[in-house]
């Protein structure tokens, strides 16, 4: 059976993780790749880099913590953050990633999404999207960490990235983010129902309650999360213990 | 010496990191003298069946292919480089394979998400050293749409899928393919990988 996956999110700036309190055996102190390998001994099922740096000198160091982390990691490693264009799309994937992730660049230049698929394979193209309901609560997607709403309807939006070639959505709620309160569930519904393509749902997660409702709710992929595991709230086989006890399948290294 | 084929058909980068990782030598590579050297061939591949084909052909790597097949040297297919070891493909367009392997790829038939994308077990059919570190019910991590058609004969594990008994290891004699990608299947896919290197050692 097709294991549901949980996914740790790293954000990170000028090469350093963002947020993250400091885990023991750590050699060099907010080092990404450091932070990615605990992770991949908890069980993480993949890695999500994402590069928040703003400006594009500093975009290099990027590249060498791909490669760095393609070295060390025997899990999929996926890179979002600032990719515009195709050659960007290349550069990340000839660093090591497997998987990129586009958001505001699929938004402004949809072609991108077919351009990469066609080109690399829609394995590797995820498409990030950032969904928030508008005034009348119709859901919508915004851009710019949710400051502007483009007046895309997230549905239609979701299935027109699956018809370009997208390989996975993933879908964070700009409402959930950030509260700790749980996953959007209604807006991940939506969009699972409405595409064939996997969804990892993500924005909100502030329990191991929260990863479990997520899936028995929605039919949603996999589960993206930060700061819970970042912060030591919880490790990814607490995660998935409590996952399994509730028959939602789950990969575990000890068998 | 392990010569991962270079056809220009996805990352290879990854594939070369996890033989490093169990002490193989690899090189990439697509120069006719280095893959007569190898004592053992890697075909990688992402991409597209059709593809695939055109670029081993551009490359000129049928032949030596053929060759080092028929010489017994160990070849290991990885996802699209295991499809393209069947006779036909039908991704995109109906394709003529290499036909080391008996079967064709075509879309898999389900009604569920595809890609299959992510973890799922593989379940054993038939004995092969290639299992010797692994344990059936392992996962190990999948990315494709498209599936082989088997002889029962020459699979050697299973994973199930949307109502689908999907080829996971397939092989017979020197050739041996894996639908899912044991350089990022974790430990697993490096226990994997280390019996392969003993295969070829």
């Amino acid at each position: 059976m097709l294991k549901k996956r949980i996914i740790p999110c790293l954000d990170i700036k000028n090469g350093k993780v963002v947020k993250g309190i400091n885990f023991e055996g750590l050699t060099n102190i907010g080092d990404p790749v450091e932070y990615a390998k605990i992770y991949e001994k908890q069980c993480a099922d993949e890695i999500v880099f994402l590069d928040i740096t703003a400006s594009f000198e500093e975009r290099e160091i990027i590249k060498d913590i791909i490669e760095e982390g393609a070295k060390e990691l025997r899990i999929p490693l996926t890179v979002g953050g600032g990719i515009r264009t195709l050659e960007d799309f290349r550069n990340i994937l000839k660093s090591g990633a497997d998987k990129v992730s586009i958001n505001s660049a699929a938004v402004n230049n949809p072609d991108l999404i077919k351009e990469a698929s066609n080109e690399f394979g829609s394995q590797c193209v995820v498409v990030a999207i950032d969904g928030k309901r508008d005034e009348q609560g119709n859901f919508k997607v915004y851009i710019k960490g949710g400051r502007e709403n483009t007046g895309l309807d997230l549905i239609e939006w979701a299935r027109k990235c699956e018809e370009l070639g997208a390989g996975e959505i993933l879908l964070t709620s700009m409402d959930a983010d950030g509260t700790k309160k749980g996953y959007d569930i209604e807006m991940t519904k939506e969009v699972v129902q409405n595409v064939g393509i996997p969804v990892i749902a993500s924005g909100g997660c502030g329990s191991i309650k929260d990863i479990v409702d997520v899936f028995q709710e929605t039919n949603c992929d996999a589960a993206l999360v930060a700061s819970l595991f970042h912060y030591k709230e919880a490790t990814i086989d607490e995660v998935k213990q409590e996952l399994a006890k509730n028959n939602i399948s789950v990969r575990s290294i000890a068998k | 010496m392990v010569v991962i084929i270079d056809y220009n058909i996805g990352n290879v980068r990854s594939v070369l990191n996890a033989c490093d990782r169990v002490g193989i030598n690899a090189v990439i590579s697509r120069d006719e003298e280095i893959i007569k050297q190898a004592k053992g061939i890697i075909l990688p591949g992402v991409g597209s069946f059709n593809v695939a084909m055109e670029n081993l052909e551009k490359y000129n790597l049928i032949d030596i292919l053929n060759e080092r097949k028929q010489a017994g040297i160990p070849i290991l297919g990885i996802c699209l480089g295991m499809q393209v070891l069947l006779e036909k493909g039908y991704e995109v367009k109906e394709t003529k394979g290499l036909g080391y392997l008996k079967g064709n790829v075509d879309l898999i038939k389900t009604d569920k998400k595809l890609p299959h994308m992510g973890w799922n077990e593989l379940y054993f059919n038939k004995n092969n050293s290639i299992l010797k570190y692994i344990k059936e019910f392992d996962d190990v991590y999948f990315v494709h749409s498209y599936m082989a058609d088997f002889k029962d004969e020459e699979v050697i594990c299973y994973t199930e899928y949307g109502g689908q008994k999907i080829p996971a290891i397939v092989g017979k004699n020197n050739v041996l393919g894996c639908q899912f990608h044991p350089e990022k299947s974790g430990e697993v896919g490096q226990n994997i990988l280390k019996a392969w290197k003993e295969i070829v050692e």
